[in-house]
């Protein structure tokens, strides 16, 4: 019989934290951040495997990371929402809740799985007041922070969160919301020369507190470069949905046809 | 439930191996797997007895260039009672369907508040709108299930309609209690007052009827249908009660409010007025 080396429990427990951390620092940051009418949801993600999507009628998940892992969680958190809002009402599927069970799920991984989630999440959802939103950010052990204002995570997420310290303030119009978020994402942390980041690098969405219902819209095309153009006068994004036929979740500036 | 806050939830409070599992995209199946008790179809019956229980009546729907107009009359009756006279039967199931039932009342609306989430549900973790025929055929299944309840007596047929976005077209489908789900040309009607609303559409509907015309053809054969059958729900005037009307088209379902029903309804009251028969 072979006998294990011993390993004391600390030791393990910050070499899957180091494992996990060095994991989520690979990818491209993503950040959450409030503006005037609700909660804005910034990545840089070119592909279409999202790292941003919505949840219930005012919450939405965002996450870095291992895809298949999150997404796993995302479509957990999807299904808990949903069975919540049946079997209840609709009002009481709550951000808390959903973070609760997210942290439980991500600190049993962390200390009973041998391999940790490489991910970092972020739950937020819009009050009616912007003094009501909700956003906690969730880390691979199950730590869970309620945040107010912005969240930074993933890639090198220390640089970001300074510009974002500096720039972010209450009540910032969405134009200005996403010219901060994308500068921050663009900068290098090196200290070299900003990124230039191109609206179709970019994965953006909003919960829009003044909508009814479903609150969650996707910004993309012309709309989206105009909200990053500052010398653009449209800084809001429109508060109707388009009547182009597809799906309603989508604010693209397009003229219907 | 067994004291968790949401069925099927681990005691730890974490979330349990069947919220994590890979694979469906059905919030039908999901439920099924964790708390079949909340599926209408799922539950114990208790053997024998035919229970007496509201039953919603009369729907119809007719095609117009670009798109589909849906409506129901706004009665549930319990025998010879009438059991709510501002019920809806008529219901979105997302930005591109509407669901009218008949039938059982409670399970019906059980049925539709089901449906609701499953396409939502299917939209969120998909990220798109399932397909027309994907969405009949959804619907189907859930009727199929709920076929030990039907052979009790609490049977529910629903109509349903929807814009096809590939084909840029409206349709309609109906269904029969096993499950069977029919396309169908141009207008159907379901429920008590069917066979009277059908007739009145068949006279009334026209191919390349216009909008307007086509929701006054819609209201005019519950009229017909509310003329010659108990259980459905004539235009109520005096409370003000009007049929519910969904109109379906590219730019998604729109209800007619209150006012624009009202205005079209006391058009049709007031041309029938010596005429009751409508005879043109």
């Amino acid at each position: 019989m072979s006998m294990p080396f011993y390993v004391s429990p600390e030791q393990l427990m910050k070499d899957k934290a180091d494992y996990a951390r060095k994991g989520i620092a690979r990818g491209r940051s993503v950040i959450v951040l409030q503006y005037d009418r609700g909660i804005a949801f910034v990545a840089e993600n070119p592909q279409s495997l999202r790292k941003i999507s919505e949840i219930y009628d005012r919450i939405a998940f965002a996450a870095v990371g291992m895809y298949y892992e999150f997404e796993n969680l995302r479509v957990a958190g999807i299904r808990y929402a949903d069975l919540r809002g049946y079997s209840y009402d609709r009002s009481d599927v709550s951000a808390r809740g959903l973070a609760n069970a997210y942290a439980q799920t991500l600190g049993t991984v962390f200390t009973q799985e041998p391999k940790p989630y490489e991910i970092e999440l972020c739950v937020a959802e819009v009050g009616h007041t912007a003094d009501r939103d909700q956003i906690y950010r969730l880390t691979y052990d199950g730590s869970v922070a309620d945040q107010h204002g912005f969240v930074v995570m993933g890639g090198a997420s220390g640089a970001a969160e300074e510009r974002l310290k500096a720039g972010w303030r209450d009540g910032m119009p969405l134009g200005d919301a996403l010219v901060l978020a994308v500068t921050a994402l663009a900068a290098d942390p090196a200290g070299g020369e900003a990124r230039a980041l191109s609206p179709e690098q970019l994965e953006v969405a909003v919960l829009d507190r003044h909508r009814p219902r479903r609150t969650f819209r996707r910004i993309v095309g012309p709309l989206l470069a105009d909200l990053l153009n500052t010398d653009s006068p449209i800084a809001h994004a429109p508060e109707t949905d388009e009547g182009v036929p597809g799906h309603h979740d989508t604010l693209s500036g397009e003229p219907s046809t | 439930m067994k004291g968790s806050s949401t069925p099927g939830e681990g005691r730890s409070g974490s979330l349990p191996a069947a919220y994590l599992r890979p694979g469906s995209a059905s919030f039908t199946e999901f439920v099924a797997s964790v708390a079949p008790e909340l599926l209408p179809g799922r539950r114990p019956l208790p053997a024998g007895a035919v229970l007496e229980a509201p039953h919603g009546t009369t729907i119809v729907a007719a095609e117009f260039t670009g798109g589909v107009v849906v409506a129901g009359d706004r009665r549930a009756t319990m025998g010879n009672l009438i059991a709510n006279r501002d019920m809806e039967k008529v219901f979105a199931a997302d930005e591109y369907s509407v669901v009218g039932i008949a039938g059982t009342a409670g399970i019906a609306v059980e049925l539709v508040k089901l449906y609701q989430v499953e396409l939502e549900h299917y939209e969120k973790i998909e990220g798109t709108i399932m397909s027309l025929e994907g969405k009949a055929n959804r619907l189907a299944s859930m009727i199929r299930a709920n076929l030990g309840l039907a052979m009790q007596g609490l049977t529910v047929v629903p109509m349903f309609a929807g814009f096809d976005l590939d084909e840029d077209r409206g349709r309609i489908y109906s269904y029969d209690v096993t499950g069977g789900c029919y396309s169908e040309r141009d207008h159907h009607s379901i429920g008590s007052g069917s066979l009277f609303a059908r007739g009145s559409l068949k006279k009334l509907w026209r191919p390349g009827l216009a909008e307007v015309d086509t929701i006054r053809a819609c209201l005019e054969a519950l009229y017909d249908a509310a003329d010659d059958d108990s259980a459905t729900g004539g235009p109520d005037v005096g409370r003000r009660i009007w049929p519910t009307l969904a109109v379906l088209d590219r730019s998604g379902v729109r209800f007619l409010t209150a006012d624009e029903l009202a205005e079209r309804v006391e058009a049709i009251v007031a041309d029938r007025r010596g005429n009751p028969g409508g005879a043109r």
